[in-house]
């Protein structure tokens, strides 16, 4: 008898301990990208270009702060995904709507499961497939292709987070506006996704917040530059790949620690916006 | 025919909230190898009063409790926990055997949880006189191994008190065993009852009057916590001291 | 535009899932064929020769680098995610606690795959070298942990989905028969919710099987067997991404070909995950 009493304890206390752990990677990381970041954050790292191997030998020789900034980074990750955005979120909204309105017709559940799959594929392979798409049709490394990339990759995301909340509004919400006489096009888009907005709003912003930290599709369709650009044709930077850059080069290394400082703060916001959207709506 | 009391409230009382009571100063004594119907209009105290004494109470901290519960000269509020539910058999309002366990092992299930081994002619013996007192055997005996899903739900709360009673309880305390079943289970089970409180005392919550007439011996009448009445069946049904009780049994008030 | 118009274009719309998931194997399978025909598809799948200068390649490596990556980092994911799952689920479920456990889960889910890379080379492989398990500190060892680590958000949340769903009047029933609360979960709980959290699991282990930027940074880059856990391989993913530069022709046809049985394999296996979900509900 003492002996379950303490079986039953022990395990209680396992438990705690073990899910406690999960703190430490947690601070870990944080602790790391933080404290080693921290430095070289300043209004330059937003606004200027990337610094060159050799300015940045000589700063670590005199042990000052490399100079120069992430800017083409931000601004191609903010370009690429505001483009694969403009894509994927309408069309993953309609689609989720189609799916939401057909619940049970067999193509709308191949449509599902087809759906599922491509989430379930991982980034690289979506990768390699842009590139034997359209790198090397154009025959050049784009922001065009990363976007598309970012785009597929968005999509089944959306299509189902669109889909359960529609799901979870009431059918009395549809059925009364088709009876005052509201088409069924004005009572999707003046009704429907409106009530929905908060759940398709979540979906897109964790979508988003995926994307932005993916390096390996973008490896294999934009490239990276050394510059600003607005060019959808040409290579672009980003974060994600500038980070990969400075980790192989050794003078650069050390923007590794504030460039990802950048990513995960962004990253979080997102993710904390996203969960006081839908706690609200819970609410 | 015993007539030993079995079970005795003391002053008992029970609060979810500070101040706010759900039993108020019961004090009664239970009888041996008797049914007690403990009956009131819904959120009158007696299925606390009942979970009480199994203390299932203590899944939810915020409960306190004054007075006390003696089941056979010990306070089973100052006993172990686990001790007290194996001297008290429970039968829940839904029937609930569990799922994942066949016929056979949801018989066994208070032994398996309770970590004691049996052997296998143990086993059998335990299985057959428990299907058999609640009259499952021959319905059952040729599928102990297969899961119960296919059980009717009279057939299902039936296997719930085999497995109750597999493990020899002081006495078997059920909470409106029958109020999800059909006209027909409920007949079955109350027949069931009738045999059954000749090996165990027996207490079961009702909110249904004509089944407290039918089958129980004692009656005891809740009414916003309080113990208001409680005598044999048969004299409160007939002349009820109290005019509440009268109230209630005219069905003046749900 | 008309109510029929618009119904054909959300049915059109919907279209473009098929038709990108179409093109999209049609382009692996393109693009791998000439290496298949080159070396024949189980040649190819069995071969461990990875040779650019000979212009000799074989998948065999990187399988098998995938695989005991994504095992082993959910057997060492095990015991913390399901913890984290009757955390949740059962012990603090609704609870303040469990609150803050979820918080720090889901922010550790949104920690980009290049970020756990660069923290596990410079936070785990310093260990990993002074406890002298190995001298570069990089290998099948290193990245299955910080796999672990990755997967252990997306495991819980799934497997205690499925503990929330055991019903209460289960648990009840248990107790009244007297036992404690571990026995009631080993025999009430688990066994009832065992199938979705198995399907956990398996899904859990597709997320792991497509991880591709931390692995890459810490498995080590050879083209080898593993022939222990502190050997350097690589993993599917991961030689793709190595060894993308400047490919062609046949290296390319190669890492093609690789990419498609990744994704057969993540296929399969997301597939059979959903599918025991579905028959448990």
């Amino acid at each position: 008898m003492r002996l379950r009493y303490i079986k039953d304890r022990i395990f209680l206390v396992m438990i705690c301990t073990s899910s406690s752990i999960i703190a430490i990677p947690l601070l870990s990381i944080v602790w790391k990208v933080v404290s080693k970041g921290y430095k070289q954050i300043s209004i330059d790292f937003f606004t200027q270009k990337i610094p060159n191997s050799w300015e940045a030998a000589i700063a670590l020789q005199n042990g000052s702060i490399i100079p120069g900034g992430i800017a083409p980074g931000i601004t191609g990750s903010l370009f690429m995904v505001a483009v694969a955005s403009l894509i994927a979120i309408p069309l993953g909204i309609m689609i989720g709507v189609y799916l939401s309105e057909n619940t049970n017709s067999k193509y709308a559940s191949i449509v599902r499961f087809i759906s599922d799959l491509l989430q379930g594929v991982p980034s690289i392979v979506i990768g390699i497939i842009i590139y034997s798409w359209i790198v090397t049709t154009l025959k050049s490394y784009s922001a065009l292709a990363a976007s598309l990339a970012l785009t597929i990759m968005m999509l089944p995301m959306i299509i189902r987070s669109t889909e359960e909340t529609l799901k979870m509004l009431p059918n009395s919400l549809k059925e009364s506006a088709l009876a005052l006489g509201a088409s069924r096009i004005k009572t999707t888009f003046f009704i429907i996704i409106p009530s929905a907005f908060s759940g398709i709003f979540t979906g897109i912003l964790l979508s988003v917040s995926r994307v932005i930290g993916e390096t390996a599709p973008l490896l294999l369709t934009s490239l990276g530059s050394s510059s600003v650009n607005w060019n959808i044709f040409s290579p672009t930077s980003s974060i994600p790949t500038l980070i990969w850059d400075f980790y192989n080069d050794p003078n650069l290394l050390n923007m590794v620690w504030s460039s990802s400082l950048i990513l995960l703060t962004i990253v979080f916001i997102l993710n904390y916006i996203a969960k006081t959207v839908s706690q609200s709506r819970n609410n | 025919m015993e007539n030993d009391i079995i079970l005795s409230f003391k002053n008992l009382s029970i609060s979810y909230t500070e101040g706010v009571y759900a039993v108020k100063n019961v004090s009664a004594d239970i009888i041996d190898k008797n049914i007690t119907a403990i009956m009131g209009p819904s959120g009158c105290g007696k299925s606390t009063l009942l979970r009480a004494i199994n203390r299932m109470h203590e899944l939810y901290p915020s409960i306190k409790i004054n007075g006390e519960i003696n089941l056979k000269n010990d306070n089973i509020l100052k006993i172990n926990p686990i001790l007290v539910r194996r001297m008290a058999g429970m039968v829940f309002q839904r029937p609930n055997p569990f799922p994942t366990m066949s016929i056979a092992e949801n018989v066994m299930a208070g032994y398996k949880l309770n970590g004691i081994r049996k052997s296998k002619k143990e086993k059998e013996q335990i299985i057959e006189e428990s299907l058999t007192d609640v009259g499952l055997w021959n319905e059952v005996k040729d599928s102990l191994n297969k899961k119960g899903s296919f059980l009717s739900g009279g057939q299902q709360q039936r296997l719930c008190i085999a497995r109750a009673i597999a493990l020899k309880p002081e006495i078997l305390l059920l909470d409106e065993p029958t109020s999800a079943l059909d006209p027909i289970a409920t007949a079955k089970i109350e027949e069931l009852l009738l045999e059954l409180k000749k090996q165990f005392a027996i207490i079961i919550v009702t909110h249904n009057m004509s089944q407290a007439a039918r089958i129980s011996d004692s009656s005891m009448f809740m009414y916003l916590g309080a113990l208001i009445e409680y005598n044999n069946t048969k004299k409160m049904f007939t002349n009820p001291s109290n005019k509440k009780t009268e109230e209630y049994l005219t069905g003046n008030f749900g | 535009m008309t109510d029929k118009i618009f119904k054909r274009l959300l049915f059109m719309l919907s279209l473009i899932v098929l038709f990108i998931t179409a093109g999209m194997i049609y382009s692996l399978v393109s693009g791998a064929l000439p290496a298949f025909r080159k070396f024949g598809i189980f040649n190819f799948i069995y071969s461990s020769e990875w040779n650019p200068r000979t212009e000799t390649y074989g998948a065999l490596p990187f399988i098998v680098g995938t695989i005991l990556t994504s095992f082993l980092a959910l057997i060492i994911s095990l015991p913390f995610s399901l913890s984290i799952a009757l955390f949740s689920g059962e012990y603090y479920k609704n609870s303040k606690f469990s609150k803050i456990i979820s918080s720090f889960v889901s922010l550790l889910s949104g920690v980009p795959s290049i970020v756990y890379g660069l923290w596990g080379f410079y936070s785990i492989r310093p260990i990993i070298i002074s406890l002298g398990i190995s001298t570069n500190g990089l290998g099948i060892l290193t990245s299955s942990i910080v796999l672990a680590i990755m997967i252990i958000p997306y495991a819980s949340s799934l497997s205690s989905e499925f503990l929330e769903m055991v019903p209460a009047n289960l648990k009840e029933a248990s107790y009244s028969l007297g036992s404690t609360r571990l026995e009631m979960i080993t025999n009430v709980m688990i066994p009832y919710a065992s199938s979705g959290i198995f399907a956990s699991y398996i899904l859990a282990l597709g997320r792991a099987l497509g991880e591709t930027m931390a692995v890459t940074m810490l498995i080590g880059n050879t083209n080898n067997i593993p022939s222990s856990l502190i050997d350097t391989s690589n993993s599917m993913a991961s030689v793709i991404a190595n060894q993308f530069g400047e490919a062609d022709g046949l290296k390319l046809s190669s890492l093609i070909a690789i990419a498609l049985l990744l994704m057969l394999i993540t296929a399969l296996i997301n597939f059979i995950g959903k599918l025991i979900i579905k028959r448990f509900q």
